[in-house]
């Protein structure tokens, strides 16, 4: 089977990411060709078949185009699926091309279940807590993969380029990025952090974790409802959308484990949680779960190392 | 002006979720049931502009499910919708994206909404489809992720959040489709008068089966618990107990304990 896998690019840089999408091929034993907009004239350094947009034209984000190119190439070439990582990018064109394409989406993949024939796939649910298999049940279908699921495939060889281009009526006009915000602390460059999730209940309690991180000699870091809600400024945020971190001790107070945060600590050495929920998500990447109430334990650690 | 926001019902993601008799979704005893978090912020988007309008834009909201979907249509009424839609389906959990979107769609594609809000994703299913393919079936423009949200003299300026906290700016004119990101807001609570007020609003329940006229194109095999990887150790007992050993497990395993 033939796969189109869409590459992303941000401020004219091909993403790392896109080569997980060449992993996923690879486990779904399918014939991958990759659709980017970039510049035709200087594809990445990669063995594989091509059709680019020219970014000169089609800008880098323009979803009503982007999908036209995309539906345009899924046809060309008679694919099977066409694959997305699930990412800004990926969760914004993806529904589009599926409802263009009248074929099943999918969303956040983490597994191929089954081969060619019946292919069904693993996905997360409520929370990363659970999870489903869902089966397909158009001839296409639509693929969004979670970021890391996938190994990075980058094929080796000349990369083979056909230029494509398409017209639609504009309805989005892209203005321009806006930086993220200035950082007053370089988490990733911290040997320690402790974070604070939703579980420390509210913001009186953000000197309880800062305490520790003190005791400690670490940095305070945050989930994102604790940044959305005010208690912690944005720079502390750990996960995707925030900083990606990978210290030497990270403890989670009060984190459940969302997939976004998981992303951007999982990588740490030696993972301490403290949650009162057993099946917390957070446990999946714990080296350590203390079950335990964080407004007693926390406190009663500090001053243990104080 | 005419407004729409869809709202969905999920699961506490507190609860202990345990697969149902037939193993494709959860049982429902001992879930307790809210508005997902990302509607809230839809919801409170739209009221927002409603009253920046002065109030004059009628205001919908919708939600799709079975009798206890009422409560959240309820809340989104006290915190400031005019008129709630309930599509009563006892089997919206079965229901793919596709589906859901095309009831969705089917509802209000002769209404002239000029903007429609929806949440980014649901928390117990996170799909992020059914608000970018209602856009697709109305034909109008459709953002997601939004984080910033400013309409004037009927054009929308907003910024998406994108990965690694940089956010693109877009501009765009209604009729338009916004699925909200959380931090778009602060959402409100209900006050007890709002809540009082609420009661007295327009609720029209609409059964599924006049606005859903497709099969699903994917449909849920199975429903499970994921095999826990193992490796970490949990640790429970009385908090001084734990302290010794977690302080214990600190200086043995990492080189960070002085």
């Amino acid at each position: 089977m033939k796969i189109l896998l869409v590459g992303e690019s941000r401020e004219g840089k091909l993403l790392e990411t896109t080569w997980e999408l060449f992993g996923y091929a690879a486990k779904a034993g399918a014939d991958p060709v990759l659709f980017l907009v970039g510049d035709p004239a200087k594809p990445p350094e990669c063995g594989a078949k091509m059709l680019i947009a020219d970014v000169m034209k089609a800008g880098e984000y323009d979803p009503d185009l982007h999908k036209r190119l995309i539906l345009d190439a899924a046809a060309a070439e008679g694919v099977g699926q066409v694959v997305f990582c699930h990412s800004s990018y990926g969760w914004d064109l993806a529904p589009r091309v599926a409802v263009g394409l009248d074929a099943a989406q999918v969303s956040e993949v983490i597994g191929i279940v089954g081969d060619d024939a019946v292919m069904a796939f693993e996905v997360g649910a409520c929370n990363a807590k659970m999870r489903r298999t869902i089966k397909p049940a158009t001839a296409r279908v639509v693929v969004t993969i979670q970021g890391g699921a996938f190994p990075v495939a980058k094929p080796e060889g000349k990369p083979s380029v056909t230029a494509l281009a398409a017209d639609v009526a504009k309805r989005v006009e892209f203005l321009g990025y806006e930086p993220a915000e200035k950082k007053d602390v370089d988490l990733a460059k911290a040997e320690i952090i402790v974070s604070a999730g939703r579980g420390i209940g509210k913001k009186d309690n953000v000197p309880v974790i800062e305490a520790l991180a003190k005791a400690l000699g670490g940095e305070l870091g945050a989930s994102r409802p604790v940044v959305d809600a005010g208690w912690v400024e944005q720079s502390h945020q750990v996960g995707t959308t925030g900083q990606t971190v990978s210290p030497k001790l990270y403890v989670a107070c009060g984190i459940s484990g969302a997939i976004q945060h998981l992303a951007g600590m999982k990588k740490s050495e030696f993972i301490l949680a403290i949650n009162k929920d057993k099946d917390a998500p957070i446990g999946e990447v714990a080296d350590v779960l203390v079950v335990a109430d964080v407004l007693q334990f926390v406190p009663a650690l500090t001053a243990k190392l104080g | 002006m005419k407004l729409l926001v869809c709202v969905k019902q999920v699961a506490d993601l507190e609860s202990r979720f345990k697969p149902n008799a037939a193993g494709i979704w959860y049982d429902e005893a001992d879930v307790a049931f809210r508005m997902n978090e990302y509607d809230e912020y839809a919801v409170e988007e739209a009221v927002r502009l409603k009253e920046k309008l002065g109030g004059e834009p009628d205001l919908t909201v919708l939600s799709i499910g079975p009798e206890r979907v009422g409560e959240v249509i309820k809340k989104a009424l006290a915190m400031g919708c005019d008129r709630g839609v309930h599509v009563l389906d006892p089997d919206s959990s079965s229901k793919d994206p596709s589906q859901i979107a095309s009831i969705i769609a089917a509802f209000a594609k002769d209404k002239g909404f000029d903007l429609v809000f929806t949440g980014m994703q649901s928390q117990d299913r996170g799909s992020a489809q059914v608000g970018l393919m209602v856009a697709e079936r109305l034909g109008i423009a459709g953002l997601s992720t939004v984080v910033a949200f400013e309409m004037s003299d009927g054009v929308v300026r907003a910024k998406r959040e994108l990965e690694g906290g940089i956010k693109a700016k877009v501009r765009f004119a209604t009729p338009a489709l916004v699925t909200c990101q959380m931090g778009l807001n602060v959402p409100r609570y209900p006050t007890l008068p709002n809540i009082m007020k609420a009661k007295k609003k327009e609720l029209l329940v609409v059964p599924v089966a006049g606005l859903l006229s497709e099969a699903a194109k994917a449909t849920t095999a199975k429903f499970y618990a994921p095999a826990r990887k193992g490796g970490g150790i949990v640790l429970e007992g009385d908090v001084a107990d734990l302290v010794e050993r977690t302080v214990a497990i600190l200086k043995e395993k990492t080189g960070v304990l002085r």
